[in-house]
């Protein structure tokens, strides 16, 4: 059974979209509630490795991207979640199973203001500290 | 909170002598041992990801591969196989093999400058003077093929810009062979010599649980045992067509870091020289895919730099900009790791520690020579510029006036 199955199987009705872009690339969309658990039954009992993660400004909402790679195959498996909430995006972070997320979500939040809801510290790495509060620079709207 | 007020706090940056590069480092120390770690980060954020969003797909090569001074060719490598995947192009076999030895003559170099740091950082400055003197030879094969030492401008989504002519491939073979006995001195130097031994030797220690808990790659996860290399795992460009294979230690300490980058250069001279000859037998052809519009959709490239994978995904929506373009350097992941290495040493060892992840240094500035007696500059920006351009010039006309006779002879 190969990974993407056994994924299949793992996550069952979290799944919402499974798109197949080629042999190597599996982009997987979910609730944004589920993130926690999915990441666990991804790094932890499939053994992925967490790459990073993207954020993006869209027209639904701000778009999360977890990318997760599978070194054994090379298979990158992209877990999608779309926060619908503009105004204030929240989502649980996943820091507290996967140390190597800390900077990931801290630099999503400075960019693009979402709040990561458990993360160990929420404070600014890469922006300058005279940088103005709530003035995310990822954001589409932002642009005049 | 009684406890930490006994600590005595040691700032190391964010400007430094042992740093080339601006970071923060804040030693929480008892006595002689660190027992804390804080990292600041972000003098050196220049907002390159949002850059890219007002560019177009064939200018952001030339803007990513300014991320990096050192492995200028690694984030261009990276961007080219997510766009290339976003489009599914096809890349030329010519083009392919070409790609493989500028991204491995870029780990000679890169692996050589961090042994001369090392070096350096353990007062072992002979090692330093040697490794510099000899990444000499591999820049003046990148300036030979490309043109520049740094920054090669070689990459473009489907192909590469410039061609290695048949005459230059013995040029790179004999400096190959060449690097290999300097690879074997540095070894004895190196890895046989008790004061490395001493300061370096179960110095640092990264655990493998802590490895895979803190994402680490490259040269830095290897070390500690997790057998991963984007190279052999997501096989892309030449690499599947060569012989080479993965180095994996086991300790995870500052020695076995020093031994899996030394033992790469191996594997590096090894791939180029089967690229090489990979590239003799192929006929001259294509070296670009000539490709016109970028579909919309989504695509992720990795490329494994000398300091690890680079990951960059990309999103378009069909016009020529990318929507969305994130980058993530090897480094991002690696530096945070100190936070457990550095912790169970002593301050003496904390600059090796810290360095032994090979943060990414810019090395992007030359040097200006100064007159003594008059106080004036021999050599400013503009005349370093034109002497680059002359060199280059010269370089291209011996080329051409090579071929010339070539076809006279005939």
């Amino acid at each position: 059974m190969n990974i993407i199955e056994q994924i299949k199987e793992k996550l069952g009705n979290k799944i919402t979209a499974v798109t197949e872009k080629n042999r190597q690339r599996y982009y997987i969309n979910i609730n944004p509630k589920d993130i926690l658990q999915t990441a666990k039954i991804i790094s932890n009992d499939l053994g992925c490795r967490f790459a990073t993660a993207t954020g993006i400004d869209t027209k639904e909402g701000i778009e999360i991207l977890y990318h997760f790679s599978h070194d054994k195959t090379g298979k990158i498996i992209t877990l999608g979640v779309i926060l619908k909430n503009k105004e204030k995006p929240e989502i649980e972070s996943i820091t507290p199973i996967l140390k190597g997320a800390e900077w990931i979500e801290q630099e999503i939040w400075e960019m693009l203001g979402v709040n990561f809801k458990g993360h160990p510290d929420l404070k600014r790495l890469l922006l300058a500290k005279d940088w103005p509060e709530g003035n995310y620079p990822l954001r589409q709207k932002e642009q005049k | 909170m009684s406890e930490q007020k006994k600590q005595t706090v040691i700032p190391i940056g964010p400007y430094h002598p042992l740093q080339e590069e601006p970071e923060f480092f804040k030693l929480y120390v008892e006595g002689e041992k660190v027992v804390g770690l804080d990292i600041e980060l972000g003098y050196n954020h220049r907002g390159i990801e949002k850059l890219s969003e007002s560019k177009h797909f064939d200018q952001v090569p030339f803007l990513v591969e300014r991320i990096c001074g050192i492995c200028s060719t690694s984030h261009p490598f990276a961007y080219v196989n997510a766009v290339e995947d976003l489009a599914g192009i096809d890349v030329p076999i010519r083009a392919k093999y070409i790609r493989t030895i500028i991204g491995e003559l870029e780990r000679l170099h890169s692996h050589l400058l961090w042994l001369g740091l090392a070096g350096h950082f353990l007062g072992y400055n002979t090692v330093w003077m040697w490794s510099w003197k000899y990444r000499e030879p591999v820049l003046d094969i990148l300036e030979l093929i490309t043109g520049n030492r740094q920054n090669y401008a070689m990459f473009k989504i489907g192909g590469v810009r410039q061609n290695i002519e048949k005459d230059d491939i013995p040029k790179i073979r004999k400096m190959c062979d060449d690097l290999i006995p300097i690879i074997d001195m540095f070894k004895g130097a190196v890895i046989d010599d008790p004061v490395i031994h001493a300061r370096t030797k179960g110095v640092g220690i990264l655990t493998k649980q802590e490895a895979i808990d803190f994402c680490v790659i490259g040269p830095t996860a290897r070390a500690c045992g997790i057998d991963i290399d984007v190279r052999r795992d997501d096989p892309y460009s030449a690499y599947p067509l060569v012989d080479w294979k993965v180095i994996v230690m086991k300790n995870g300490d500052i020695f076995d870091k020093l031994v899996v980058r030394v033992l790469e250069m191996y594997e590096s001279a090894k791939i180029i020289k089967g690229c090489l000859t990979g590239l003799k037998k192929e006929p001259e052809g294509e070296i670009d895919a000539k490709v016109k519009t970028i579909p919309p959709g989504e695509g992720i490239g990795r490329h494994e730099a000398p300091r690890g994978e680079v990951f960059h995904y990309v999103r378009s929506d069909g016009s020529n900009r990318p929507i969305r373009h994130k980058i993530r350097a090897p480094s991002y992941m690696n530096i945070a790791s100190n936070r457990v290495a550095a912790i169970r040493g002593t301050i003496s060892d904390a600059a090796i520690t810290l360095a032994a992840v090979d943060p990414c240094y810019c090395c992007t500035e030359r040097c200006i020579t100064i007159d003594k007696k008059t106080n004036k500059k021999i050599f400013d920006w503009e005349d370093l510029i034109k002497l680059s351009q002359e060199k280059t010039y010269f370089l291209s006309q011996a080329k051409k006036l090579k071929s010339i006779q070539k076809r006279k002879s005939k």
